[in-house]
């Protein structure tokens, strides 16, 4: 686990025309409701190209909400988010997908009665396109499809160090490598923005360790934009470029975590003080 | 010992990807295969082709229909036996409009209408899952029965309700009717059920079968990953009533001969779901074991009596025969409850373990 072998050939991300630093996505008071609930009110914030974007609150905060808002789960009453410079707004979640942005689950959501390899692959099926005809046939097209895209799976399966586990049925893992399994299937969609919920939780240190050096790993050899919501203060702070914070809704700090760690109002709504 | 496993190395994707990894199980299934074909015509007599063979197939090609909706897809559904009607009619309606057509295109033909009734049963699927699906799919039944029933355009306005198949010829052969042969007809009913058991398993294996998989396990995730949830739902619905639609075809031109609406009612339903779970969910190969255990046993252990000469009533070997075959499924079904086909798969990993207990 500790030693990380040369990744040479890595899927690339993919190339969407915007130079690093530049803005991936733009989001502009952004108001959600469920019914009285206001579950995110007048949120504004932006995603540059290449950094890794922490969202972090208390609970109840909205930030999952914000992640279903970006990925077109729920479509937000208020407000405009504007991805890889096109203005959208009621979507689909697989339309979403089309459009670069991958995500995975605060509790994982794999598909349990499938391999590892099939999952990964299952990420892949946007990006293969024969139909059934050929599928029937199996031999032809179909087969080279697959195998061209098995390739770009075993690459990230390398890639992750589940090598071992590649033919485990997804359900009789433990919780740290189906996080990574996860993870796998969201690479394997190739995003410009990968939206990751709580990678961390439930993790002990050392898996801790190894899921932030992947997500290092990913931002800086693979150019993928991340943007992540964690609870681990220690994990965020190291790991992100910005943090932007929610309370009740409410954007309350956004900058670099030194100037978000000091702010007294994030201090008092989430970090608190040591005693 | 026989499944060692040891030196079959793959060494590109393309041998990874074959159809049997393991080099025992392609010749077990070409044994198979050469009874089916060749062994077992030779030796078997009327009786066996009528009472097990033939059935035994159409029913696994009925379940393998249900099993891409249900075990693939994770749609439970409890209109198989309307679905079968919807093919068996249509089949007659084509062969009755166009007596010259191949009987091979006309069943082929009658998938397609089944498919369509399939998919229009199938959308409330976009809405609701698991027993609320499952009694939608009762309206299928009930409704598409009372049809057959009563819009006398479906069986030529007969006199007697019922559709009857006239003999129809292939290639100079009679493959279909009263006048047909047995041993014909099951060479007819095989060489179909082999080539739509390839094609489903072909499907079934690469990106729809992973669509489809997924949809079961976690239709939320699916969705973010980027599959549009409705062409699933619908495709499993379409393909599943198809291949339903063909083995309703293959029920009444080559096995019964003859049929009545009451005949899709729900018993075939539930048989035909009964053999697609005691066989195994999300498998190919249970439904051939489902069959065999549900069509097969009940016929098999009704003839051994006579066979050994033990004298019993007939009546008491019915009732014996409701017994044993229904203690044998509550036996399977504790033993191992994701079916036949697991049980196999069990026997088989610790096949090619052997003699190591792990």
């Amino acid at each position: 686990m500790n030693a990380q072998p040369e990744h040479t050939a890595i899927v690339a991300a993919r190339d969407d025309g915007i130079a690093p630093g530049e803005l991936l996505m733009d989001v502009r008071n952004v108001s959600l409701r469920f019914g009285g609930v206001k579950a995110i009110t007048d949120i504004s914030f932006n995603v540059r190209k290449g950094e890794i974007r922490a969202i972090i609150g208390p609970n109840g905060a909205g930030k999952t909400s914000m992640l279903n808002v970006i990925n077109g789960f729920y479509t937000p009453q208020e407000g405009t988010i504007t991805f890889r410079g096109v203005e959208r707004r009621a979507m689909k979640p697989h339309h979403a997908v089309r459009q670069g942005i991958a995500r995975t689950f605060q509790n994982v959501a794999l598909f349990k009665g499938m391999s590892t390899l099939d999952n990964i692959m299952t990420g892949r099926s946007v990006k293969m396109n024969r139909g059934l005809g050929w599928q029937m046939l199996w031999h032809g097209p179909a087969l080279r499809e697959e195998i061209e895209h098995r390739e770009k799976v075993e690459e990230i399966i390398d890639f992750l160090e589940i090598q071992h586990i590649r033919r485990t049925p997804v359900g009789k893992l433990p919780y740290g490598l189906q996080k990574r399994v996860e993870l796998g299937r969201a690479l394997a969609m190739e995003p410009s923005l990968l939206l990751l919920d709580e990678p961390m939780a439930g993790m002990n240190l050392e898996e801790k360790e190894d899921m932030s050096r992947f997500i290092l790993d990913v931002n800086r050899q693979r150019g993928t934009t991340i943007c992540l919501i964690e609870h681990d203060m220690g994990v965020v702070m190291d790991l992100s470029d910005r943090v932007v914070v929610l309370d009740y809704g409410k954007k309350i700090a956004d900058g670099v975590p030194d100037e978000v760690k000091s702010n007294q109002q994030v201090i008092d709504a989430y970090l608190g003080v040591a005693h | 010992m026989l499944y060692r496993t040891a030196s079959q190395f793959k060494t590109s994707y393309h041998a990874d990807h074959a159809l049997f990894p393991v080099r025992q199980d392609a010749w077990l299934l070409g044994i198979i295969l050469i009874f089916a074909y060749a062994i077992i015509p030779m030796t078997a007599s009327e009786f066996t082709f009528n009472a097990l063979l033939i059935p035994v197939l159409i029913y696994a090609l009925a379940a393998l229909g249900l099993n891409i909706l249900t075990g693939y897809a994770g749609q439970l559904s409890l209109g198989t036996g309307a679905f079968m009607g919807v093919g068996a009619y249509a089949c007659f309606k084509i062969i009755t409009a166009f007596p010259d057509l191949n009987i091979v295109v006309a069943i082929a033909l009658s998938g397609f209408f089944s498919a369509a009734v399939g998919v229009a049963f199938g959308l409330p699927s976009l809405r609701i899952k698991g027993f609320y699906l499952a009694i939608t799919t009762l309206a299928a039944q009930f409704f598409l029965v009372w049809l057959f029933e009563k819009w006398g355009w479906l069986y030529n306005y007969s006199s007697s309700g019922a559709i009857q198949v006239p003999n129809i010829e292939m290639f100079g052969i009679i493959v279909a009717g009263p006048n047909a042969s047995s041993v014909t007809q099951y060479y007819f009913v095989l060489a179909v059920v082999t080539a739509v058991t390839w094609l489903a398993i072909n499907i079934t294996r690469g990106r729809i079968g992973r669509i489809w998989k997924s949809v079961r396990d976690m239709d939320i995730a699916a969705e973010l990953v980027g599959i549009n949830l409705m062409k699933a739902k619908l495709s499993a619905f379409a393909i599943s009533s198809y291949i339903v639609g063909v083995a309703g075809a293959l029920f009444v031109f080559l096995w019964r001969g003859a049929a009545e609406p009451n005949l899709f009612d729900i018993p075939l339903s539930f048989r035909v779901l009964f053999i697609a779970i005691i066989g195994g969910l999300g498998s190919i190969l249970g439904n051939y074991l489902g069959a065999i255990l549900i069509v097969a046993l009940p016929v098999v252990l009704g003839t051994l009596p006579g066979m050994l000469g033990i004298p019993i009533q007939s009546a008491t070997v019915e009732h014996l025969n409701v017994m044993i075959v229904g203690a044998t499924i509550i036996l399977f079904l504790i033993v191992e409850p994701h079916g036949l086909a697991r049980f196999w798969q069990i026997i088989r990993e610790k096949l090619i373990m052997w003699p190591f207990p792990h």
